[in-house]
């Protein structure tokens, strides 16, 4: 609890422009993000750019803070958000390799590897649409409740659920089809 | 036997364990740049430098663009850009600075890269002349190319996947190609000559198509066919014309040659050759160059913003003294990096194009405005100014509407400055906007995937294609209906123009630049040959041809500098071909092989091994390796088509 206390009296210190308040929560957090990016990304290399992205644009997002919200789950809405962003950026330019959608990218990296669980993960992943996949590395990934996660995504509990029933769903179809190949 | 559950329980444990460690160094970078801006928003803050409004920082940025980028790649929006430029590069410059390698050029390392002083890049736009010039386009649906999933699932993406009937991810359901987006066209086929004599063409010539297709063979894939236009693929090798005489009252010479079609036994191919004057370079005129610089956060990485700084030092080596350089970054840093500079005060220059740091957010849009007003601030006598944008086209430039965004660059066009794009990086390189930009802007655009290529682009050809020697430069071809049967120009699907427009002077089409050359192809079926595609009519007008001892007639029509009525040049097509020189055969090889790349159905069972066969046999002299190189590049491709 003191933890987050601490976080978000920090955040507000470096809100007003407290240079060493923001290097403590910055530093303090590095790992949760790109741990957060990788999960919602699949992919080191795109991990390691949105964790980029969202912290070169944590300086102004938290200029806005006002403490209003748990300082994670602001911190989580931001990076849902940037690899949101990101997406609909890659979407725009067509792009096809991103994250957990290349399949070429997870084949080879399961062939570099060799784990199999890796590989599943990468496959079950790619089944999922992009916002069921943020669902997903949330509650799961980050072990957010669906209220937590609801609020961090912006939707309502229900949808939430919603969501995971459809992961369900389209889980079975993939074991099948897995099972099938 | 796999219960729903199980596969629940499986999907948790495997995303709670398995993120991998961050990168150190990455880590340390990025906090450190983090703090950076932290530190920039803080001053920003007290010294209220910057009213920092409400700038949204995700969501806003790039609606802007995407909406630009949707439409302008349309086959309309490409079409209404009217201006193209040319650079088609001769190869003159010799000196190559040995300029070393920036640690990081990004080259897979299987291939050799002997072709260490390019010559020509030139680069190519893509008009679509043909809808350009008519009020109302001919052609067929505007169909968008590989860019044409994109706007749709992007949608689909931005919406909650709401739809459970959604089989496919919406990421699957992404065009496989790679994010990098080219205009769209139709390859010309072959046309009759009794009914349509007449075949008209802007020269305008990139090179871009050729480092493109490299890229990705040496990536070790088969090119996209939409990435494949063989006339800019043909126009990246210098050929050896004749110059045109110091005296001669035209800015360059025109060749025709006429050989056997490697690839069709009884066709022949027709090659037309400009080759543009090379004044010296003191007697050119005085340059203002405005780098306007992307130094968004994507730009970041060697092959990137390094190779970016590379490119620049490149052509500042060619500078005169008189010569004016200012440059502007728009991301992070944004604003007036380097204030009017004489080209003299190298270091000084140097010093800002080295402080430049990629990543920050994208602090607006005024970077192409503020271009534009410092080149207008530098404007004088005798001078001619130009904007090189530098971008790997994931960038905002302010002007959401592609509309005032492509009068904007024209109307300064007009004002006498001149935009030419250099594109970086693979992966959101945005081809088609980075096209339309330069056509507008009367400029080229080039791709640069290496060291080797900037040096081909920026630094050997640098002083033919900064400035331009005959402006709105049109082809128009009559063909004999006595004498050829068919005929099909192989390339330039992009830049057809209607046959009324040839002689229409208002409307633009493609620049030559000092010591640019510019190479077309034709494909024609003799009269009575057995490789007629075509039946011939019962009721034929084939005899109505002119008796005349000609295969056609070739017009053009070019502007000369600062003029506004064309002038015309006219000669004849022979009639008998001849053996083809090691330069033909070399531009029927690459023709060959852009045609095999692109799918063409013309070829037969002409395949890549006889591309290389070709190639390989008329690679001349070859001075700075780049036959070599493609012959290498023909065999990969050849290899990679096996897969």
């Amino acid at each position: 609890m003191r933890m987050e206390t601490a976080d978000s009296d920090l955040a507000l210190a470096a809100a007003a422009g407290d240079r060493a308040a923001f290097s403590a929560l910055i530093s303090r957090h590095y790992d949760r993000i790109h741990a957060l990016c990788w999960r919602l990304t699949g992919t080191k290399a795109e991990a390691e750019d949105l964790t980029q992205d969202v912290c070169m644009a944590l300086p102004r997002k938290l200029s806005g803070w006002r403490g209003e919200a748990k300082f994670t789950t602001w911190l989580y809405r931001v990076v849902v958000n940037a690899a949101h962003d990101r997406r609909r950026r890659q979407a725009v330019q067509a792009k096809a390799a991103s994250g957990w959608g290349d399949y070429e990218l997870a084949r080879q990296d399961e062939i570099a590897t060799g784990r199999e669980a890796e590989r599943w993960l990468y496959e079950a992943m790619r089944a999922l649409p992009g916002d069921l996949r943020d669902t997903v590395a949330l509650l799961f990934g980050e072990d957010l409740s669906q209220a937590e996660a609801a609020e961090v995504l912006g939707i309502g509990e229900g949808t939430v659920s919603w969501r995971m029933s459809e992961v369900k769903k389209r889980l079975r179809d993939f074991a099948a089809r897995e099972a099938k190949a | 036997m796999t219960e729903p559950r199980d596969e629940m329980d499986r999907l948790r444990a495997a995303l709670k364990g398995a993120a991998p460690q961050a990168d150190a160094a990455r880590r340390a970078e990025i906090l450190a740049r983090a703090m950076e801006n932290f530190d920039a928003l803080a001053q920003d803050q007290a010294g209220r430098l910057r009213p920092e409004k409400d700038r949204p920082q995700w969501g806003g940025l790039f609606s802007g663009v995407k909406d630009m980028l949707s439409r302008l790649t349309s086959r309309a929006a490409l079409a209404a850009t009217t201006s193209v430029a040319v650079l088609a590069l001769g190869v003159t410059l010799v000196t190559l600075p040995q300029q070393p390698r920036p640690g990081a050029v990004a080259l897979p390392e299987a291939v050799p890269v002997p072709e260490a002083a390019a010559p020509m890049a030139a680069q190519s736009e893509i008009s679509n002349a043909d809808a350009m010039a008519l009020p109302a386009p001919i052609s067929p649906a505007p169909k968008m190319a590989n860019g044409g999933g994109a706007a749709p699932s992007m949608h689909r993406m931005a919406r909650p996947a709401a739809g459970a009937a959604a089989q496919m991810s919406d990421v699957a359901a992404l065009p496989p190609a790679g994010s990098d987006r080219f205009a769209e066209f139709e390859s010309a086929g072959v046309k009759v000559t009794a009914e349509e004599p007449v075949s008209t063409f802007s020269v305008d010539v990139d090179t871009a198509s050729w480092s493109w297709i490299r890229r990705s063979l040496r990536g070790g894939q088969m090119p996209d066919p939409a990435a494949v236009r063989v006339e800019e693929m043909v126009n990246y090798f210098p050929y050896d014309y004749a110059a045109p005489a110091a005296e001669a009252p035209e800015p360059f010479s025109l060749t025709i040659a006429r050989f056997a079609s490697p690839w069709a036994e009884g066709k022949d191919l027709v090659r037309i050759g400009l080759q543009g004057k090379l004044p010296p370079l003191a007697e050119r005129p005085a340059l203002n160059l405005v780098f306007l610089v992307d130094t968004s956060g994507s730009m970041e990485g060697e092959d990137r913003l390094g190779l970016l700084k590379t490119s620049l030092s490149l052509l500042l080596g060619q500078l005169r003294p008189e010569d004016q350089v200012a440059i502007v970054a728009y991301a992070g840093s944004a604003g007036e990096v380097l204030p009017p500079t004489s080209a003299a005060e190298r270091g000084k220059i140097l010093d800002a194009l080295g402080a430049l740091q990629a990543g920050g957010s994208t602090a607006g849009g005024e970077g192409l405005e503020l271009a534009y007003r410092l080149a207008g601030q530098m404007a004088g006598d005798g001078r001619t100014g130009r904007v090189l944008l530098a971008t790997d086209g994931d960038f905002n430039v302010g002007i959401s509407d592609p509309e005032a965004l492509k009068t904007y660059i024209s109307a300064k066009r007009d004002s006498g400055i001149a935009l030419s794009v250099l594109g970086f990086g693979r992966g959101n390189f945005d081809d088609a906007l980075m096209q339309a930009l330069a056509q507008n802007g009367n400029g080229q655009a080039a791709y640069i995937d290496s060291a080797e290529e900037a040096r081909k682009v920026l630094a050997d050809q640098a002083a033919g294609a900064l400035f331009t020697i005959a402006g709105d430069v049109k082809i128009q071809v009559e063909w004999n209906p006595a004498q050829v049967a068919e005929y099909r120009l192989i390339g330039y699907e992009t830049r057809a123009l209607a046959r009324v427009d040839f002689a229409d002077d208002k409307v633009d089409a493609g620049d030559i630049g000092a010591g640019h050359q510019v190479t077309a192809l034709y494909e024609i079926t003799p009269v009575g040959s057995a490789a007629r595609l075509s039946e011939p009519l019962r009721y034929g007008r084939e005899t109505l041809g002119g008796a005349a001892e000609e295969a056609g007639w070739l017009k053009l029509r070019y502007k000369a500098p600062g003029e506004t009525v064309s002038r015309l040049i006219e000669r004849a097509v022979p009639m008998l071909s001849a053996e083809p020189d090691p330069d033909a055969r070399f531009a029927a090889a690459v023709a060959g092989f852009g045609q095999l790349l692109s799918g063409s159905r013309f070829l037969g069972a002409w395949g890549y091994q006889d591309a290389v066969a070709l190639a390989e046999g008329a690679k001349g002299e070859d001075r700075f390796g780049y036959r070599a190189a493609a012959v290498e590049l023909m065999r990969l491709a050849e290899a990679l088509g096996k897969k």
